[in-house]
């Protein structure tokens, strides 16, 4: 527990860098969804590209994690349906409600009741998503 | 301290956001933000209703203390470093909302419309922020990833179901904001 309390600084930090550029901000993403701005493409595509380098030293090696094991990112699950599909309804309760599943905590800082909505609302899916994973396809 | 109240432009935030990455996967971990709506799920006793959830939560204390920090920056963030919530919209953008009964466009992080303590008692403004968030918690748990597991680490990881994801959180996003909220407002 303690030593990871490294992992809380590092949320505080990362809550300070979405609430100081702005993305956790509702209009930011509705201007994103829109094309209206290039602010958030800016955020997220500078954010990708850098952290591709990042993942090269990775992958070859030259940059291990702290206790010193080389470090592989997890495999994300396959299957077009789940991933399309799963995708677009997040991007649904994105873009209404222009929260995604770091920035909620963050905003509770913000608007405390309406995220604490959104937060009650996304256990409930993640749970009915638990009771029917066995069914949906892939 | 100038620095720290001013808003931080794109090409700040990006790399800001790459080295927290870096950080997570330096400090052993696997960067992801939506796994914590599971972790929650179990600890309030989920497992009981189905074996899904199942898991030892206590394996995952480290994205459970990230996520109070998360807690800690908003209200840090909120109280002392963003003392004007001003954003530089598009005016396009601030036109289209003020046409569809938005007020004060873009003059805090969030419109009243959606996020203030009056429209959270309002069986409208309760549904659609309650809605958005099942949709979140499902659709995150069903694809395997948000923003930050599917956007940020899939594609940086060159990953092609992160690729298959983030196309289908463009296509929700945009059927939400170009069709469903001119219907709901």
């Amino acid at each position: 527990m303690i030593k990871n309390i490294k992992f809380l600084l590092l949320g505080v930090f990362f809550a300070v860098v979405l609430s100081k550029s702005q993305a956790i901000s509702w209009y930011r993403f509705y201007e994103m969804f829109t094309f209206q701005s290039f602010h958030m493409f800016g955020i997220i595509g500078g954010a990708v590209v850098i952290s591709a380098i990042i993942m090269q030293l990775f992958k070859s090696g030259k940059i291990k994690d702290i206790n010193g094991n080389k470090i592989v990112p997890k495999p994300k699950k396959k299957g077009v349906i789940s991933t399309v599909f799963g995708g677009t309804l997040f991007g649904l309760g994105w873009g209404i409600s222009g929260a995604c599943a770091a920035p909620v905590f963050v905003i509770l800082g913000f608007k405390f009741l309406p995220a604490l909505l959104i937060l009650l609302g996304a256990l409930i899916g993640a749970f009915i998503y638990g009771l029917i994973a066995k069914k949906l396809p892939n | 301290m100038d620095f720290l109240l001013q808003p931080w432009p794109w090409f700040i935030g990006g790399p800001l956001i790459a080295l927290s990455l870096f950080l997570y996967f330096y400090f052993g971990q696997n960067f992801g933000a939506s796994t914590n709506f599971e972790t929650l799920c179990t600890m309030v006793g989920a497992g009981k209703v189905s074996d899904y959830f199942k898991k030892d939560w206590k394996q995952r204390d480290f994205a459970l203390l990230f996520m109070v920090g998360l807690m800690i920056g908003g209200f840090t963030s909120a109280y002392f470093l963003v003392p004007n919530q001003t954003i530089d919209l598009n005016p396009t953008t601030v036109q289209e909302l003020t046409d569809l009964g938005f007020a004060n466009v873009g003059e805090s992080y969030f419109p009243a419309e959606i996020f203030s303590d009056d429209v959270v008692f309002s069986l409208k403004g309760f549904l659609i922020l309650l809605l958005s968030g099942v949709l979140i918690g499902f659709g995150t748990r069903y694809a395997g990833g948000c923003t930050s597991g599917h956007a940020i680490t899939g594609l940086s990881s060159l990953q092609l179901p992160s690729l298959l994801a983030v196309i289908g959180f463009f296509i929700g996003g945009i059927i939400a904001t170009w069709f469903i909220i001119p219907i709901l407002f």
